[in-house]
């Protein structure tokens, strides 16, 4: 399920343009991340797929197929939603909220309600929540219903808008583990939006940085994205102007790893040195000292996803 | 004193069948719930949808405003007389409490769907909902508390004012209240007040309890763990250990 942007462009009745002329491919079974700052129209592309926004102009294809000629309901029905918040129905237990897709897509309730306890299972919630009403569940756990709600009626394409984005920084570390779990296993298409660089580096296979009206400031993995930034606002963006990415080894840790730190001179990490000798730099970059060796510690992280 | 004959006067079976050879009691009761029925079920009809509509789509919330407003405004037994001279009927008399039973309603239903918070009603649609599915599933169990508040106010205004087709002739425990006056017979006036007003009260303190067991369960009203049905709820929220895994 390749998903295709077409010089989309969307603009407003007031004359605000969210987007203007934007064409992407969305490669499928990986995930694609829009990131940039409020108002770069990453949602707004990302509600293009299933049709919450029509786009003024230009095309979104799913499969070589105009979703523009997809009825909205079962266009929406066959892709995933997970947003902020988890917007999860109040008035309805964990597994009614997760069972919503199936059953409105004629699942008899039993065997939707069987499934939704398995989906439970899979992002890593408790079975005895199932009967919970979301307000009587945490931030986190609200989270992991959302996105079983998301996966509930399988589908081909997972659209995440900043569903990370408010709750707080451990349990969103797990989360994000989480989800690099699911998509090893479940291999969906998956556009994900944020505004946390470190997030989509993290979670990206492909990242796309937007500005202001959704133009383009660079597509490529992590990797191409860190060590050539586009121009100097990707270079700002990833912090990279700022020295953040810049890592030195300093001095010695404890034992035998070695202290990161990056150009302001603040720690970043440690890099395990058995013996006192780093590995894999060595390799990289012969006959450089290890005092001016640079890694990039979120760089690797990512090269695993 | 006037107070304790009142309730003497009610509590006498004979007034039940009837008063002054006249209808009793129990006829005008009757006649009186009917005619607010009727009022009711009428304004039931008009206001819902019209006020579900404004509250779904957003659209024509500022002509509703204004339509209840100059509803309200009309004086209610200036109209009922005008309609009654014209035709001395029940259906001309249904009309006008209808006029007075929507602009609570309606406000009610409109109020109760704005209420809802706005994402859950985008992610109802992002998931697949159709507008009817997203009104009937998830607005409307919502909104249920608030738009049988409308109802109340509705219900309240109605049973209050139809005592005022007594004027002209139509039944309801109005009779006691203008008969009570043209005789100089205080007692009888005090206990057709008094009936009112206990019909109004005990058909409110009804309505209250539909309004507390529609409350949705799951959605507390700003006390702590207890749903809207007073059922506490095992209280820890976030078990910091299914968390972790």
């Amino acid at each position: 399920m390749s998903i295709e942007f077409r010089h989309v462009r969307k603009t407003y009745p007031d004359g605000t343009t969210a987007v203007e002329d934007f064409s992407l491919v969305v490669p499928s079974h990986s995930t694609t991340v829009f990131v940039g700052s409020s108002g770069c129209g990453k949602t707004t592309l990302l509600r293009m797929i299933n049709r919450m926004v029509d786009p003024s102009d230009g095309q979104i294809l799913i499969d070589e197929e105009d979703v523009s000629r997809v009825e909205p309901v079962a266009l929406r029905r066959r892709i995933g939603y997970v947003m902020q918040n988890s917007g999860l129905l109040p008035h309805r237990t964990v597994i009614d909220n997760v069972a919503t897709v199936p059953i409105l897509t004629g699942t008899p309730k039993a065997k939707a309600r069987q499934d939704a306890l398995g989906l439970l299972d899979r992002v890593g919630l408790d079975r005895a929540l199932a009967n919970r009403y979301p307000g009587q569940l945490s931030g986190g756990q609200q989270q992991r219903v959302g996105v079983a709600r998301g996966l509930a009626a399988d589908p081909n394409i997972l659209l995440m808008d900043e569903p990370f984005g408010a709750v707080d920084p451990i349990v969103r570390d797990e989360l994000q583990q989480e989800l690099l779990r699911l998509q090893r296993e479940l291999g969906k298409t998956t556009v994900f939006v944020t505004h946390d660089i470190d997030e989509a580096f993290l979670l990206g296979t492909q990242v796309v940085i937007l500005k202001r009206g959704g133009v383009v400031a660079q597509i490529g993995t992590p990797a191409e994205i860190l060590a050539n930034p586009a121009d100097d606002f990707v270079a700002d963006f990833v912090g990279a102007k700022r020295g953040k990415r810049r890592l030195t080894a300093e001095e010695r840790g404890a034992g035998d790893d070695v202290l990161l730190v990056d150009a302001a001179g603040y720690p970043a990490g440690l890099i395990a040195a058995p013996g006192g000798r780093l590995e894999l730099a060595d390799a990289l970059a012969a006959g450089a000292g290890p005092k001016s060796r640079s890694v990039s510690n979120k760089t690797d992280q990512a090269g695993d996803a | 004193m006037l107070f304790l004959q009142a309730i003497q006067w009610i509590l006498d079976p004979e007034h039940w069948a009837a008063v002054n050879f006249q209808a009793g009691i129990a006829e005008e009761l009757g006649a009186h719930l009917w005619l607010s029925f009727l009022a009711l079920v009428f304004t039931a009809a008009v206001a819902l949808p019209v006020g579900l509509y404004i509250g779904h789509t957003g659209r024509g919330r500022g002509f509703a405003i204004v339509v209840a407003n100059v509803v309200r405004a009309v004086p209610t037994l200036g109209l009922l007389s005008v309609l009654l001279l014209v035709s001395l009927a029940l259906p001309p008399a249904v009309f006008v409490f209808v006029l007075l039973g929507v602009p609570p309603l309606l406000a009610g239903a409109y109020a109760g769907l704005e209420a809802v918070d706005r994402q859950t009603i985008d992610a109802s649609r992002a998931m697949g909902m159709t507008e009817w599915q997203i009104l009937r599933r998830v607005e409307l169990p919502l909104a249920a508390p608030l738009i049988l508040g409308g109802l109340r106010g509705a219900t309240l205004q109605i049973i209050a004012s139809v005592t005022l087709v007594s004027n002209f002739g139509i039944n309801s425990l109005g009779d006691f209240i203008l008969g009570g006056l043209a005789a100089n017979d205080y007692v009888q006036m005090t206990a057709g007040a008094i009936l009112v007003t206990v019909l109004a009260l005990l058909v409110d303190g009804l309505l209250a309890v539909v309004q507390r067991f529609a409350a949705p369960r799951g959605v507390s009203r700003g006390r702590g763990t207890t749903t809207a049905r007073g059922r506490r709820l095992s209280v820890p929220t976030g078990t910091p250990v299914s968390e972790g895994n």
